[in-house]
């Protein structure tokens, strides 16, 4: 369980911040501009060390949506087992946000994941490449108007035949 | 004037005893990828005994070996490496298309699943099922033995036949996709 007093201190510091409970997990709602603020406050004042993972959810054709990119930070305080969940919304074009990896080295992945399959540029990150599709891929096939089947990257390749192998 | 031949003494053509060693030494390369890949260790391990068939002997330095079983869907990033280690076996060489995802992309009708790996590398024999049991593997390789008997020649000319030439004739003769010039964004 969330200790209470964290989330009024949060919202003392930052009025823009929106927050909520989905079954029983504290969760806040932060416009782009501050979301790198609040990290920084969670991890500084509040002893959230250990960031789980960063990633990214598509809103577009969704029901009622206002923004394109949900950006979804977990976050964790080891010492008193409470977790958060820090979500922030970008759109396009040119969706970006800050970098995390200055206060947790784990982002350096997980961002470069979300890269990868979105597209969500993060201003600062030190080397910010894709790291599961090959480096010559063109599009972010997690987005929601990247077809399933692909554009036909699968069979984009010299054939082998008997003669020349 | 004839001459008896003692009884150890067997009269056959050169291919064709040239194809029977072939036949039986069989060295795998296991580009084992995914699921499939267990029940190819499987099929190598002691209660299906590969040893029987001659080709239990594992390589994996594709220089060693002469058939290569894909076990596993493959994907794009990996097909350049598939068609690599392809190329780096030494001939003869012959394929084995093990389960549903190397033969045709299985279920994974996904952007990163190549769909077939017959489309872009020769593949002599296919195993369906999803995964195959260690047996039907074992049955793909003696069907593999026949016919490597039944056509092989020394100097391998039947790998020159046309219909060998490109991926088979139901994929040629479909519309082909085609990605536009990628480049880093
Ligand atoms: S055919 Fe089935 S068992 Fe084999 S790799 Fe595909 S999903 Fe896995």
């Amino acid at each position: 369980m969330m200790n209470p007093q964290t989330i009024d201190a949060l919202k003392a510091d930052f009025p823009e911040l929106t927050a909520g409970e989905f079954r029983e997990q504290a969760r806040v709602v932060v416009p782009a501009a501050v979301v790198h603020d609040v990290l920084r406050a969670l991890k500084e004042k509040h002893g959230f060390d250990l960031l789980v993972d960063v990633t990214c959810v598509d809103y577009l054709h969704y029901r009622d949506a206002a923004d394109r990119f949900g950006l979804v930070y977990l976050l964790a305080n080891t010492a008193t087992n409470e977790r958060i969940t820090v979500r922030t919304f970008v759109n396009d074009p040119n969706p970006s946000v800050p970098t995390v990896v200055d206060l947790w080295q784990a982002a350096n992945w997980l961002e470069r994941e979300v890269w990868d399959m979105f597209g969500i540029r993060f201003r600062g990150h030190p080397d910010l490449r894709r790291i599961l599709l090959p480096e010559e891929f063109a599009a972010f096939p997690l987005r929601k108007d990247y077809p399933l089947q692909g554009r036909g990257e699968r069979h984009n390749f010299p054939v082998l035949t008997r003669a020349d192998s | 004037m004839a001459v008896d031949l003692p009884d150890n003494v067997v009269v056959t053509k050169l291919d064709e005893l040239v194809s029977w060693c072939r036949k039986n030494s069989l060295w795998p390369m296991p580009f084992a990828t995914a699921c499939c890949g267990i029940e190819l260790m499987a099929t190598g391990a002691s209660r299906h005994d590969l040893a029987r068939f001659g080709a239990e002997v594992f390589r994996f330095s594709p220089r060693q070996c002469d058939l290569m079983i894909v076990a596993g869907r493959v994907v794009m990033k990996m097909l350049p490496v598939l068609q690599r280690i392809w190329q780096q076996m030494p001939e003869p060489k012959w394929c084995i298309s093990m389960g549903a995802c190397a033969s045709t992309g299985g279920v994974f009708d996904t952007y990163s699943v190549v769909q077939g790996i017959d489309r872009f590398v020769p593949v002599d024999m296919y195993v369906p099922g999803c995964p195959p049991r260690p047996e039907q593997l074992i049955r793909a390789i003696m069907d593999l033995q026949e016919k490597i008997q039944r056509e092989g020649t020394m100097f391998g000319r039947e790998f020159e036949a046309p219909h060998r030439q490109g991926p088979p004739r139901a994929l040629r003769t479909a519309p082909r996709e085609h990605a536009p010039k990628t480049t880093h964004p």
